[in-house]
């Protein structure tokens, strides 16, 4: 079931439940149990600035999901757009935005998830490039610890776009961002990373479903998490590789750091190849900082909070690295750093 | 400068060391040597205070400070350091800022003012130079990648830079071709110094050639066993450790 129906119908049999599949670890039908009455207008004084505005040529707002935005970058042009999900109060609401790339077409999308109150919010995006479009998305998902947010983005590649994406995660009561891609192969290539860092009782969820459909297509993911206090990541990561779609690249990494005794990582990588002639790889892991990489630091004369600061914003830093767009790159590094410093 | 004296040590309940004593006074160089298992690296790891080594018994001062009351990094920041036997990967991290983010940590620590980055490039460049370290191998993530030689040579450079008093180096010559060695021995030799003093652990007697002690000690056992000046260095090299291990 979609959440966007159950927030439209207020009918809380509607929302995804763990017994679907997909969404075993992010129930929402158990913790919600009527659906909140729909969110009011957000005065627009309370709107204020996003984190990327100052990079944007052009804002857009989606606010308790007020105006649905709908970007389009015509063949050949480029550029720079900020998005905000800002969500204010303890209501629901289901906001939209669609964006289409012309070909050869390049963008720079910066999303942010902004939020106040313990609301129940969806997001959805129709995300198209025709052939040779670029696109870059860098999501800062930061909602208010007591909301539940969905984010979910269905990608459309035409052979020979470019599709990035960095979805940087503080987590929520519950929070999830999903994005689906289907891949066309023909040279199309996708960047599909994610961080996540949870504290308190946060929860994110990061999903991702890949559909490799046409010959020569490249995946390339890679998801790394640090959770602490009784906070719990989730990473579903699937790529499907169709028969006869083959010469497929894909390689899906996930690494989490569990720094406390009450926190949880719940991953699942799944690769489903169903062509002869494939490069398909997947890693996954989950651990404690390595302690003697620890005492080494601290024997170097570094005291134990800032070693500690050091050797996870390393681990982390490694996604951070892949953003191309360096100004959003190191807004990011500065959103990771604080929160890692804070523990 | 520091003073051991009947260390008692265990690593899972295990007793390692058993009764260790040891002065090596300001300006001396001392080479502590033993058959495996004697508990050499056991030492070097509760001088500078390493979790899971767990001091059972008696003292370890440095200038008449207790070192075993001290933080890891307490200690660094009174000048103790450890050359590692084998010198950890930190991935994302490049040399640099390892080695920045350490000595300004340590500076802080004693009250001293924080290098200017131009002042820590100068320092950085300097060393490598001496060491023949590429300046440009500063720059990826430290020792990742790196050969075992280069790791070593990663580890003096750490040292010459961080600039400490007590110097424990970990069995330093071993994966060193005879190149790397002399290199390592020099930058070892120019940090010999009236106010600094060295402890070289090693199981050969390869490194002592070019790195001259003053006092060679035996550790078997958990203890010294036997004491000496260079000559016992020596010694061992044609006789072995037999005579110590029935000793102990």
């Amino acid at each position: 079931m979609s959440l966007a129906a159950a927030i439209r119908t207020r009918d809380a049999a509607a929302l995804p439940s763990r017994r679907e599949e997909d969404w075993r670890w992010t129930d929402l039908r158990g913790l919600i149990r009527a659906v909140p009455e729909p969110s009011a207008p957000v005065d627009p004084r309370e709107v204020g600035q996003g984190a990327f505005d100052h990079l944007a040529e052009t804002s857009f707002v989606v606010a308790n999901g007020y105006e649905p935005a709908r970007i389009e970058v015509a063949a050949g042009q480029a550029a720079i757009v900020s998005l905000r999900f800002l969500s204010r109060g303890e209501g629901a609401h289901a906001a939209r935005a669609e964006v289409r790339l012309g070909e050869g077409a390049r963008l720079r999308l910066l999303e942010t998830y902004e939020g106040r109150g313990g609301y129940l919010a969806a997001a959805s995006l129709a995300i198209g490039l025709a052939r040779g479009a670029v696109l870059e998305r860098i999501v800062l998902a930061g909602d208010d610890p007591e909301a539940v947010s969905v984010s979910q983005a269905e990608v459309t590649l035409a052979p020979a776009a470019e599709f990035g994406q960095v979805v940087a995660a503080s987590g929520a009561r519950r929070q999830r961002i999903e994005t689906r891609v289907v891949h066309p192969g023909g040279g199309a290539k996708l960047r599909l990373d994610g961080v996540y860092l949870l504290d308190g009782k946060r929860h994110a969820d990061l999903t991702t479903v890949v559909e490799h459909r046409g010959v020569d297509g490249i995946t390339m993911q890679m998801t790394k998490g640090v959770v602490r206090d009784q906070a719990r990541g989730v990473f579903q990561g699937r790529i499907v590789v169709a028969e006869g779609a083959d010469r497929t690249d894909a390689r899906m990494e996930h690494h989490a750091l569990i720094l406390g005794d009450r926190a949880e990582v719940d991953a699942k990588p799944e690769l489903e190849i169903y062509a002869d002639d494939v490069a398909c790889s997947h890693g996954n892991s989950i651990g404690a900082l390595d302690q003697e990489a620890l005492f080494y630091a601290r024997q170097r004369g570094i005291p134990e909070p800032d070693a500690r600061a050091l050797l996870t914003e390393a681990f982390i830093g490694e996604v951070v690295d892949r953003i191309r767009f360096e100004s959003a790159r190191e807004i990011v590094r500065q959103w990771a750093a604080e929160r890692l410093r804070r523990g | 400068m520091l003073e051991v004296s009947n260390l008692h040590a265990a690593v899972d309940g295990q007793e390692i060391l058993k009764g260790l004593s040891l002065e090596v006074p300001a300006g001396e160089v001392h080479a502590l040597m033993g058959p495996n298992g004697a508990g050499k690296s056991t030492l070097s790891y509760v001088l500078t205070g390493r979790e899971g080594y767990d001091v059972t018994a008696g003292s370890a001062t440095l200038d008449g400070e207790d070192l075993l009351a001290l933080a890891p990094d307490e200690r660094a920041a009174r000048g103790v350091f450890l050359s590692f036997q084998y010198p950890l990967e930190i991935p994302g991290v490049p040399a640099l800022t390892f080695v920045r983010t350490a000595l300004n940590a340590q500076r802080r620590a004693r009250g001293e003012p924080e290098l200017s980055a131009p002042e820590f490039l100068k320092l950085a460049r300097g060393a490598a130079q001496a060491l023949k370290i590429d300046f440009e191998m500063l720059k990826r993530p430290l020792n990742v990648g790196f050969s075992g030689g280069e790791k070593k040579r990663m580890e003096i450079l750490q040292m010459a830079m961080l600039s400490p008093r007590f110097l424990i180096l970990d069995e330093t010559d071993s994966g060193l071709d005879i190149d790397a060695l002399k290199i390592v021995a020099e930058g070892v030799n120019a940090l010999r110094a009236p106010d600094r003093a060295m402890l070289i652990i090693t199981h050969y007697q390869r490194l002592l050639d070019y790195v001259r002690p003053d006092r060679v000690h035996v550790l078997s056992a958990g203890r010294i066993v036997a004491s000496g000046g260079p000559e016992l260095a020596h010694e061992l090299e044609r006789e072995g450790y037999d005579k110590y291990a029935r000793a102990a």
